[in-house]
């Protein structure tokens, strides 16, 4: 991209292009339906342990209740996070997160940028940092955080994580007010996009169906599935009997995690939980990240020894 | 004498904990460099959103010489001890000093220490003070395990004498300690070094960095009213804004926008409520009083004077105002078509707390309750049972589900809309106040009347189901209830026995009909945990303890409470500190003083003579067993106080009462002084306690004496 972005792509290619320089690797989305970036095993499960990681990607994030029937101007049940981890944080993360907002032609003489105290906390995932939501001329436009806390497990060392709300992000950026207008390619093209041409379709039928169609005995039914499988899948010993191996299977019971994740907030838009049974859920889901972490920190990955764990 | 100059860069500090951190650091090092022996003249911390700073002036160059003397064993006592001892005070046997303490000769050692220069104990203080920092929350970054609120940067920490500024040597979680900083992040970003408080102060100034946090508050607050004023608008106030948005910023550039003419039709409060909690702006009023502006505060200077972040944050605001204009629309829209029924539908779906049922029911209990209460506080009843109906109602309302802290005022602008009674508006918006100890307490009495239902079901709900708050545990907030209970029935001066309204109002509403079948559960919910006929004395007597507690500012002691408390009709707030009021004004009397000494005595002799006859005195005492004058003296004076004290009683009149109780004093004096109330003689025994008994039984028409202390 050479000069100001002029689509939501540009400004995407913009992020990416700008954090492989600062020595991320890019990575792809995560392939299943997450509510934020953060769920991304990318930053989850390799925000734990010793083991250094830099990583950069656009996450897809799912938050059915949002849905709006892709009537509202910033309102989506699914919407776009691009999220930076990086392992440790490095000293001058502040300044490298500014020439991100640079990069995607935000000048830096010109607007007002302010850290404003936010303190994250995932309950799901038993996770907490401290840091700001970034403000630009009034607008929430990242957040940042120093994870302190995740799946129960202190971070030693501390990620640096940045999420920047894409849509909203863009939308300033462009001087966008209603996010279907927003180009989403070249506006120049002979094919122009925008970002209702690519979603609006799909923004009213999940609204339709997150509300009042999707069947909650089965929603119900696949959250205990998901749940049982993931307990089923860390039973199993280390040791592989096919291949005689050490192969702890944190990311596979981890996925199912997500998907326990997932299924709690669609039954949440079916309306179906009740403020006392929403805790009880949340905890359910909580435990199953708490155990996935424990697994992760006794893989390779995770900075474990799997010899001594096996050995244990 | 040097000067010490302190100062902690970080990331971002969070605006609320700034003033306070400063104010910590100043402690911290201060008591620290007094505790090693330093003194100074004078210390002043200052705050902005990236640094805490600490000018220590005039401190001593270092601790004075001191000698310490440690008394150790006897003289003869084991070599072995005396060496011991001799090791442990770090000197010589040889230098150590025989005395005699009284009890022979005893070995002491004299310890010298050397004064140490203030540059170590500077280091020593500001490391310990780093590492103890009480931030309500801290965290670790990257690699290190230094706590902090926020990643630490840099640390400048100087002393600066005739010979001029020294780096005070330290190192703490790879940081060593300088004589310099950065200044302001956009628009002085280059390191430079100070050698004194006064080139700190002015370096960062040019450097576009206010250290002050007052002098950043005094310049917005300046600049917004003066380009509200060229305008001619008016700035609203807003102290707790001020002080947050000037933590914000370490070089505050004002801004006013305009509000779109579409949001101008928001009720004020909404547009208030918006721009302040989302945006923190401040809000201009025009000459009407209308809310036609904002003013945001910015962090920088910019070549085109801000249009770029004027407009920004003037698209931001827009959003929100379209997000609330949304809202107030369809909740108009609503009230119009169906009046407060339709934006209340569906109230019956949402739990109010799981054994007491939905707010419906809830609201069904209030109802009910409002409807007794009126007659009492001056308020119709079908007002007080309307007003109770559609109080929560807005509950249910767009806006206010965006905007909680809305929650009543947005009722009292749907009532309104609807069309009910000015009184049954004022009520939605007013039933929730009190809120706090300083918040306003309803006056008119619709309001009153749903003010006291609403808290009074809330409490009797939870007692009814054994929810008590307990130690610092209140989740319901029980305790602001019965507070806010008290303050109206005092500041009102209502005359409401309450024990008819604490017991659990849900069963009542269902004999009623009023509630449906939600009810069937919570009512055997309550049968089966046994909910005790005493929970309502219970509650009564947490009222009471609240009102010692919100008494205790007026300067009345608990126990005057409790002797009041004792009598019959406590649940008559207002007549239990009346009494009470009337009885700590009698206390304070030399009469009333020495009437109690003499009551009690009345009280004693009587008390034990009783449990010794295993009889009760209280068939009146005889005249015609008198045998001392002061005994006549007494008679007349029980005879004479008694119709007065009568009186006094029926018209409720405690001072006047408690006075006449007090004009016994002298008699009851007398009659101790010349009579002997045990007498060999059994009957004149009998009946000088029968003329104590008298003495009592009246005293404790008036107020429970024996509940005093001291």
């Amino acid at each position: 991209m050479t000069g100001k972005p002029r689509s939501f792509q540009d400004i995407i290619l913009a992020l990416q292009a700008y954090w492989a320089r600062q020595g991320c690797a890019v990575l792809q989305p995560y392939d299943m339906e997450v509510g934020a970036g953060t769920f991304h095993p990318a930053t989850t499960l390799r925000s734990l342990g010793p083991n250094p990681w830099a990583a950069a990607y656009v996450q897809p994030s799912r938050r059915p209740t949002d849905g709006r029937y892709g009537d509202s101007p910033n309102r989506l049940q699914h919407y776009y996070q691009f999220q930076v981890l990086i392992k440790p944080s490095p000293p001058d993360l502040q300044a490298l997160y500014l020439g991100s907002l640079e990069a995607i032609g935000i000048d830096m003489a010109l607007h007002d940028i302010r850290f404003v105290e936010d303190d994250w906390e995932s309950p799901t995932l038993g996770a907490w940092g401290l840091g700001w939501e970034v403000w630009c001329d009034g607008m929430e436009v990242s957040q940042f955080t120093y994870f302190q806390q995740v799946g129960g497990h202190d971070c030693r060392p501390v990620s640096g994580e940045l999420t920047y709300g894409l849509e909203r992000l863009a939308m300033y950026v462009l001087g966008m007010d209603h996010v279907m207008e927003m180009p989403f390619n070249d506006p120049q093209t002979p094919m122009p996009l925008t970002y209702g041409d690519v979603f609006r379709q799909a923004e009213r039928e999940y609204a339709r169906w997150n509300f009042d169609v999707a069947d909650t005995p089965t929603l119900l039914r696949h959250f205990e599935d998901a749940e049982a499988e993931c307990a089923r899948i860390l039973e199993q010993p280390a040791t592989d009997p096919r291949t005689g191996r050490q192969i702890v299977m944190a990311q596979p019971a981890y996925d199912q995690c997500i998907k326990a994740s997932h299924l709690f907030n669609l039954l949440d838009a079916r309306g179906v939980i009740s403020v006392t049974e929403r805790q009880a859920y949340i905890g359910r889901v909580r435990a199953l990240a708490k155990a996935c972490a424990d697994a992760f920190l006794l893989t390779e990955a995770g900075g474990g020894a799997p010899e001594a764990a096996a050995a244990s | 004498m040097p000067d010490l100059l302190i100062e902690l860069l970080s990331e971002e500090i969070p605006a609320r904990m700034q003033r306070r951190a400063a104010e910590d650091l100043k402690s911290l090092v201060t008591n620290g460099l007094v505790e090693a022996g330093l003194t100074y003249a004078g210390a002043a911390a200052f705050s902005t959103p990236r640094r805490l700073a600490l000018s220590v002036e005039g401190l001593t160059a270092s601790s004075p010489d001191t000698r310490e003397e440690r008394k150790g064993p006897r003289v003869g006592a084991p070599d072995k001890a005396v060496e011991g001892f001799a090791r442990g005070a770090g000197v010589e046997v040889s230098a150590l000093e025989k005395r005699d303490a009284g009890k022979g000769e005893v070995y002491f050692a004299v310890i010298a220490h050397k004064g140490r220069p203030a540059d170590a104990i500077v280091a020593e203080v500001l490391e310990r003070a780093i590492r103890d920092f009480p931030w309500p929350k801290s965290m670790r970054w990257g690699t290190g395990d230094l706590r902090w609120v926020r990643p630490l940067h840099g640390i400048l920490c100087i002393l600066t004498d005739e010979a001029g500024p020294r780096i005070v040597p330290m190192e703490i979680g790879g940081l060593a300690a300088g004589a310099g900083t950065i200044g302001h992040r956009f628009m002085g970003n280059e390191a430079f070094s100070v050698s004194s408080f006064e080139d700190y102060e002015a370096k960062l100034k040019r450097a576009h960095v206010i250290l002050r946090p007052e002098e950043r508050a005094e310049t917005i607050q300046h600049d917004a009213q003066t380009r509200a004023f060229a305008q001619g608008l008016e700035l609203v106030e807003d102290r707790g804004l001020l002080d947050e948005v000037s933590g914000l910023v370490e070089w505050p550039v004002v801004l006013m926008g305009e509000i779109g003419e579409e949001f101008l039709h928001l009720p004020p409060e909404v547009l208030q409520t918006s721009m302040k909690e989302h945006q923190k702006f401040f809000s201009v009023k025009d000459r009407q009083g209308r809310i036609s502006r904002f003013v945001t505060v910015a962090n920088i200077d910019t070549p085109d004077d801000g249009a770029t972040i004027l407009a920004g944050n003037g698209r931001v605001l827009a959003a929100r105002l379209a997000d609330a204009r949304f809202f107030w629309d369809n909740d108009l829209r609503k009230v119009k078509a169906g009046g407060m029924e339709a934006l209340g539908e569906g109230l019956e779906a949402v739990t109010f707390q799981s054994q007491l049922g939905s707010q419906a029911d809830r609201v069904g209990r209030i109802a009910a309750l409002a409807r007794s209460i009126a007659p009492q506080v001056g308020a119709e009843a079908d007002e007080a049972e309307q007003a109770a109906r559609i109080a929560k109602v807005d509950l249910r309302s767009e806006m206010v589900g965006e905007f909680p802290e809305l929650q009543g005022l947005m009722g009292r602008y749907y009532a309104a809309e609807a069309g009910l009674p000015a009184a049954v508006a004022q009520a939605a918006e007013e039933h929730y106040r009190p809120l706090g100890p300083s918040d306003a307490v309803p006056e008119a009495p619709v309001s009153i009347a749903v003010a006291l239902a609403d808290k009074l079901d809330t409490l009797a709900g939870f007692w009814a189901i054994d929810e008590k708050p307990t130690g610092s545990k209140d989740p319901f907030a029980l305790r602001r209830a019965a507070l806010g209970v008290i303050r109206l029935v005092l500041a009102n001066g209502l005359r409401l026995p309450l024990l008819p309204h604490l017991a659990y109002t849900g069963l009542r509403a269902t004999e009623e009909g009023e509630v449906a079948a939600a009810h069937d559960a919570v009512v055997e919910a309550q049968q089966g945990t046994q909910a005790q006929p005493d929970a309502a004395a219970d509650l009564l007597g947490f009222f009471h303890d609240r009102l010692k507690v919100h008494l205790k500012g007026e300067g009345l002691r608990h126990d005057v409470i409790d002797a009041a408390a004792a009598m019959p009709g406590s649940d008559d707030l207002w007549l239990l500190v009346a009494r009470a009021q009337a009885l700590a004004g009698v206390l304070k009397t030399d009469d009333g003083e020495n009437l109690l000494q003499g009551f009690r005595r009345a009280n004693n002799i009587l008390t034990q003579a009783e449990t010794q006859d295993g009889v009760e005195y209280a068939f009146g005492a005889d005249r015609k067993f008198i045998e001392d004058p002061a005994e006549t003296v007494l008679f007349d004076a029980l005879d004479a106080a008694q119709p007065k004290i009568d009186e006094a009683m029926g018209r409720e009149d405690f001072a006047g009462a408690m006075a006449a109780m007090a004009g016994l004093r002298g008699p009851i004096d007398g009659f101790f002084e010349a009579v002997q109330v045990n007498s060999e003689n059994q009957i004149l025994r009998r009946n000088r306690l029968n003329l104590l008994s008298r003495i009592r039984t009246l005293c404790l028409s008036v107020a429970d004496l024996t509940r005093l202390e001291g």
